[in-house]
């Protein structure tokens, strides 16, 4: 069992931050892997990129978009509940090195998977420029510490409500053309987002590396219900990724095999609203 | 004459196990039989001659005393019948339902060779179960403790007998499993209706009433490495199982509606999905489904989807019956259930909707060539008998592979060039000193007794090891 020791509501309470007690995961999670839930004996098994870890305390966070039952579920857990399985770290971490200028994209929750990652550029001695983007002003997530991950942030919304009015790979485009010196960009977030952005760089020839977010069981490489194409071959992204080259990621399967389960998890969450658990 | 008419029994046929119709059981998750009563399995213990030199112990990977607990059911000492099953194996109840008694103990039984064999594994089903039922498992006295540390990863056959074995010989033993449940591949493979899982979890309780720590959720290689378990433990066994699908390398693989027999039954076994929405776990319900193999992963697959609503389940298999695999008992309950059986037949692409979902099988007949590595005969493609099967879901179990994650990351462990882990098959032990591994990671998948053979002979092992330490 993992106590919940932090909850924040975020963008106009669809995104929730927790801070949950788990010290073994904490100890050795690294920027870019994540975890896998269950929150109690009914619940099914899902993935979630750690936004940070605090091994001192113990905890990791979990940043996290309320888009189905078990997230439903888990928004109602508070301070002092538990989360009854979480294992992890899974996955391999980002690979990390000074490359010079580099620019972290975030769109949507994916801001939350980019943070860490985006620090560790930092760390690495990288000039790193930061994009974040969201729908509307209140669905963006960690302005303040994406600004201090970075050393220059630009936000973008949608619809114009706050920042440059537009899409990241607007912002991108123009920092692709004024700076030359551009050596990896690294996309996180919803699939479009990242298909776009990576037919955008592939253009500029800048190596792209996007982290995916496929449905998965075990997250082990046991199943294999997580494979994506990659470069044309089978690659099971719990355990070859999350991150791969985005320029050779097939997008379209991606979201088809993400929306394998609609009806179903329709069905789940109204039977949730119903009963309530 | 009259001697050699005293010494041979009357003819009892073997008794059969009273079972579910199949009908109805191909629409619950129940188990399909429901055992011997106590007047059945007296009937079929008397069928046993108690041989002076009995060939099934020798049938045995464990060599249980098979005539003694015999005899005690014919007593009715079936609490005695059972204690003489565990001073050899530490899960009757589990081996009764799984164990391929065909190839092993019954295969070899004397009473065989003119009549049908003793049902050697439904009776040590039915002591083991009467042991459970009536609540009194025995606890055995373990050895003084010898201070030793033993961490057991995985907690499938191997690994649970070798955790059992070195507890009641005085170690320290803790348990580290991936999934969020013990059991290896009899949780998360081997369905409700082949082996409940409330026997599955009796057995674990009773390991940890024995001692035995257990903790879950630890991806080894991951949240710890080998190495870093050292720090703590003076031996470590890897019964890691046989966890990488193995899936046709066909296009179209990808479709939705496909999966791996290992996907398919965990989402339901583990999951249970199949209880969905009481479980919050999805699992596609095909109308017809397409399962490709022919061994015990492959029945589990079909007769799950039967049981999950389809209308057709067609075993698609590339060789003809003679080489499938599976238990001819699991054969035979998937065949009348109504599950259909395409031979000599091989997938060679799938076909799907916009929506990427599969809707088809392109497949080719096969016809049988020369014997190939294996033994059997080789199928080989007839030229234009291309044709397509609709299909709505489609589950591949041509077996699993080893999972690379744990060796990988564990530095001077020997592995073959199918990337299994080099152990000796008399003691378990790797190329890693203190490191013994056993199950499905050395031989490649096979059955839960030879795995649990494996774990009494490394914890046998890892018992001199410790003690001349």
């Amino acid at each position: 069992m993992h106590k919940i020791t932090y909850k924040r509501e975020m963008a106009e309470n669809t995104v929730c931050h927790f801070k949950v007690d788990a010290p073994r995961i904490a100890r050795k999670a690294k920027p870019g892997q994540f975890v896998v839930l269950k929150a109690n004996e009914t619940g099914e098994r899902i993935p979630l990129t750690m936004g940070g870890t605090d091994p001192s305390n113990g905890t990791i966070d979990l940043i996290f978009q309320v888009v189905g039952k078990s997230t439903a579920l888990l928004r109602t857990l508070n301070v002092g509940d538990a989360i009854q399985d979480i294992i992890g770290p899974l996955g391999k971490p980002t690979h990390v090195e000074n490359l010079g200028t580099m620019v972290c994209v975030g769109g949507g929750t994916g801001v939350a998977v980019m943070y860490p990652i985006t620090k560790a550029y930092k760390e690495a001695g990288n000039h790193v420029i930061a994009i974040i983007g969201a729908r509307t002003k209140d669905l963006l997530i960690l302005e303040d510490e994406m600004k201090e991950a970075s050393h220059d942030l630009r936000v973008t919304t949608d619809d114009g409500s706050y920042g440059h009015h537009g899409f990241v790979t607007d912002v991108l485009k123009k920092i692709l053309d004024d700076q030359k010196e551009v050596k990896l960009v690294v996309g996180i977030g919803p699939v479009p987002m990242m298909k776009f952005l990576c037919k955008l760089t592939k253009g500029y020839g800048v190596k792209t590396m996007v982290s995916l977010n496929p449905i998965m069981v075990d997250a082990t490489g046991m199943c294999g219900a997580c494979r994506v194409t990659v470069g044309g071959k089978t690659m099971f992204c719990c355990v070859d990724g999350p991150e791969f080259d985005g320029h050779e990621v097939d997008y379209d399967e991606l979201v088809k095999r993400q929306r394998a389960y609609l009806t179903e998890e329709k069905a789940s969450m109204d039977r949730f609203k119903e009963i309530g658990r | 004459m009259a001697e050699k008419e005293k010494k041979e029994k009357p003819k009892i046929p073997r008794q059969k196990m009273p079972e579910q119709e199949p009908k109805v059981r191909a629409k619950n998750f129940n188990e399909v039989p429901f055992g011997y009563t106590p007047e059945l399995a007296q009937l079929e213990a008397s069928r046993c001659i108690q041989c002076k030199k009995p060939k099934c112990i020798e049938g045995c990977p464990v060599e249980i005393d098979i005539p003694a607990f015999i005899k005690l059911i014919l007593e009715r000492d079936f609490i005695g019948s059972a204690r003489k099953l565990k001073e050899r194996n530490s899960l009757p109840a589990i081996c009764g339902r799984v164990c391929p008694q065909e190839d092993q103990c019954e295969k070899v039984c004397i009473v065989g060779k003119k009549e049908e064999p003793v049902a050697i594994g439904r009776l040590e089903r039915f002591a083991a179960d009467r042991e459970r039922e009536k609540g009194e498992v025995f606890i055995p006295e373990r050895a003084p403790a010898t201070g030793k540390k033993v961490a057991v990863v995985g907690s499938g056959p191997a690994g649970l007998t070798v955790a059992g074995d070195l507890i009641l010989k005085g170690h320290e033993v803790t348990i580290f499993e991936a999934l969020h449940k013990t059991g290896g591949v009899l949780i998360y493979g081997i369905p409700e209706f082949r082996l409940p899982k409330d026997i599955v979890q009796a057995e674990v309780n009773y390991l940890e009433q024995l001692g035995v720590k257990v903790e879950c959720n630890c991806v080894i290689g991951r949240i710890e490495t080998v190495d870093e378990l050292f720090k703590e433990y003076d031996a470590i066994f890897l019964g890691l199982g046989a966890g990488l699908p193995q899936f046709l390398n066909v296009p179209g693989e990808n479709f939705c509606g496909i999966y791996s027999a290992n996907e398919y039954l965990t989402r339901s076994n583990l999951m249970k999905a199949y209880l969905f929405p009481q479980y919050d776990t999805p699992i596609a319900r095909g109308k017809n489904v397409a399962v490709f193999g022919a061994g015990n992963v492959a029945m589990d697959s079909a007769r799950t989807a039967l049981r999950l609503g389809a209308d057709t389940v067609r075993i698609i298999y590339r060789r003809s019956r003679d080489e499938m695999p599976a238990r001819i008992e699991e054969i035979h309950h998937a065949e009348e259930e109504g599950v259909q059986f395409y031979l000599l037949t091989a997938p060679i692409k799938f076909l799907g909707d916009d929506n990427g979902w599969v809707t088809g099988v392109e497949c080719l007949r096969m016809e049988l060539g020369e014997p190939d590595e294996s033994g059997r005969r080789r199928p080989v493609p007839i030229k234009g008998s291309e044709f397509q099967l609709e299909c709505d879901l489609a589950v591949v179990a041509i077996g699993a592979g080893p999972n690379p994650l744990l060796p990988t990351t564990t530095p001077g462990l020997e592995l073959n060039k199918r990337g299994y882990i080099v152990g000796d098959l008399e003691t378990g032990k790797t190329s890693k000193p203190g490191v013994w591994a056993g199950g499905d990671i050395v031989t490649g998948s096979a059955t839960v007794i030879l795995a649990m053979g494996a774990g009494r002979k490394a914890a046998n092992s890892i018992h001199d090891y410790l003690m001349s330490k």
